[in-house]
């Protein structure tokens, strides 16, 4: 059966009608998201604005809201991040080489393998509770950095390991004959090769977690953390031989979130705008995260093609 | 024969090669000559590259494979495939050029030194020298003298074939294994890297597999067709193209299969 030329415009035109309504809903459905996120942020700078001083950043927190300031806190998320980076990345790259490169095909791999994307979903306070039982109390660390930057590190590390293990398939299987092929033990080929080529994505990886770890405040309150400190941890340089100090490690802190939190939580008026400004200083934080994971990957990818 | 004497470099005995259950070749024996090219030529599948890879012990990279007989290096007797030879060894005497130009992504003078790295060797006097040698052999050292730090990925496809072959030739092999290096080039590129080959082989001894039977004819000494993962004949290049003993090397290399 053969249309008319005629019969076959008005169809085309017809069936082209939902073309533009899908693109109008689709275009709606994303501004939903965007402006949303758009508005939020506006909003808390709006009100934020008036506290994002300098003295904002170098104060401690204070009964006064107009002298209360987040220093404590982005010193504590500092050195809880610093923690957590520390042990997340290499502990998460080495399980993800071996699952990748060395593991028996197995089973049991098998089974890791499904755990370890699973654990990426258990709930944040979870993580909380089992560091409270194991670090704080078992391993006696105490309510400190090193508990509060373990705790987050575990949080992150099936991200840590699966965004890794993604770069590491991303190279491929000829290079890794290349190199074979020129008479590289497994791991000349991995350090040699794998690992170099993957920083890209492994790199992004690690800022991905991080930026999730930033923001979490379930687990922290869990273990311990304070609400009010007046004080800065001890510094890790010292004028003394050997001129480096591990002290800060045990001291107490608190963080970004759990400042907002503390302040949201007063009735007066003024804290709200404190919590406001705190909001978008770790807003920003996190958004910096991300686009140096970005540009990370842009200027690292230059460099690698297959 | 031909004009110079013909000294044995390594044979195949009843070799057998395993894909899990798949039996992907079956009691190949073949004779490797030094100094000369043996060419694998057969239709798509028929196990050409599965054969040339046991050389190499690349298929120890995957799971569930398996071996039956003895490849032999000669004259030290050894045979690559026993489990008690480490394939690491076998690739340090045997290297091996890819179908597809597999350079890493670093720079022109790291892919030729890098198989002189793997075996401990980091002096720069002594990797400035290999370098030139391999690349000089390869035919790439004046397209590439002046730009040695440039990355790989920034030569041509045949030229980056070449630094392929610079590479593997850096680690002074005993036996250099091809597999269609020529598929994935153009056709003045393919005859760089033939003209070359014909330069090679006075080194060591060449296994080449093709899919290109004028190109089997053109380079090669040794001519060995394989089937359905049997080898059905094996003769000098001359005999296999001008008067084949087997009908089926007759009917495919008239063309009228494959």
């Amino acid at each position: 059966m053969r249309f008319t030329l005629q019969e076959m415009r008005t169809m085309i035109a017809r069936h082209k009608r939902w073309d533009h309504i899908f693109g109008l809903v689709g275009m709606l459905c994303l501004l939903l998201g965007i402006l949303t996120l758009v508005v939020l942020f506006g909003q808390l700078l709006l009100q934020g604005m008036e506290r994002l001083t300098p003295e904002f950043f170098t104060s401690f927190p204070s009964r006064r809201a107009e002298n209360a300031g987040i220093l404590s806190a982005w010193v504590g998320t500092v050195a809880v991040m610093l923690v957590t980076a520390m042990t997340a990345v290499p502990l998460g790259v080495a399980a993800a080489v071996y699952l990748e490169e060395y593991a028996p095909r197995n089973w049991m791999t098998a089974i890791i393998e499904i755990n370890v994307t699973n654990l990426a979903g258990v709930p944040s306070i979870v993580y909380g509770l089992l560091a409270l039982g194991l670090f704080v109390y078992q391993f006696g660390l105490g309510q400190s950095i090193l508990s509060a930057g373990l705790t987050l590190a575990l949080l992150i590390l099936p991200v840590v390991i699966v965004a890794t293990r993604e770069a590491l398939r991303a190279v491929p299987g000829s290079i890794r004959e290349a190199a074979y092929a020129l008479g590289a033990t497994r791991w000349q080929m991995v350090s040699g090769h794998v690992l170099p080529y993957s920083s890209a994505g492994i790199l992004t990886g690690m800022i991905i977690g991080l930026s999730r770890a930033i923001g979490e405040t379930a687990p922290i309150i869990t273990i311990g953390a304070l609400t009010f400190i007046a004080f800065l941890p001890n510094s890790p340089v010292t004028t003394d031989f050997p001129f480096i100090s591990f002290k800060w490690l045990m001291d107490p802190f608190t963080v970004m979130p759990i400042q907002m939190f503390n302040w949201t939580s007063r009735p007066e008026e003024a804290f709200q705008l404190n919590a406001a400004a705190a909001g978008v200083v770790l807003l920003v934080m996190t958004l910096a995260m991300n686009g140096l994971a970005i540009w990370l990957r842009y200027h690292l990818r230059k460099k690698i093609k297959w | 024969m031909t004009e110079k004497e013909t000294i044995l470099k390594a044979e195949a005995r009843d070799l057998s090669f395993y894909y899990g259950q798949a039996k992907a070749l079956k009691n190949i024996s073949l004779p490797l000559y030094d100094k000369k090219v043996t060419a694998l030529i057969g239709p798509s599948g028929c196990g050409k590259s599965t054969f040339l890879r046991c050389f190499n012990r690349m298929h120890d990279l995957y799971p569930n494979n398996h071996y039956e007989g003895e490849i032999v290096l000669h004259p030290d007797n050894v045979n690559v495939l026993s489990d008690k030879v480490d394939p690491i060894e076998v690739r340090m005497r045997i290297s091996m050029v890819f179908q597809k130009p597999n350079p890493f992504p670093k720079s022109i003078y790291e892919n030729v030194a890098y198989g002189l790295r793997v075996r401990g060797i980091n002096k720069k006097s002594i990797l400035d020298e290999k370098v030139e040698e391999a690349l000089t052999n390869a035919a790439l050292w004046n397209e590439a003298k002046d730009r040695l730090q440039d990355l790989a990925f920034n030569l041509s496809g045949g030229q980056q074939q070449r630094l392929c072959i610079a590479r593997a030739l850096a680690i002074d092999p005993e036996i250099m294994l091809f597999d269609e290096p020529t598929s994935a080039l153009d056709p003045i590129a393919t005859a760089s890297i033939e003209e070359l080959m014909d330069e090679l082989k006075s080194r060591f001894s060449i296994l080449i597999v093709t899919h290109n039977m004028q190109q089997a004819a053109r380079v090669s000494d040794y001519t060995a067709f394989l089937y359905l993962g049997e080898l059905i004949e094996y003769n000098e290049t001359k005999k296999i193209f001008t008067n084949p003993d087997r009908k089926e090397t007759e009917d495919y290399i008239t063309g009228r299969f494959g």
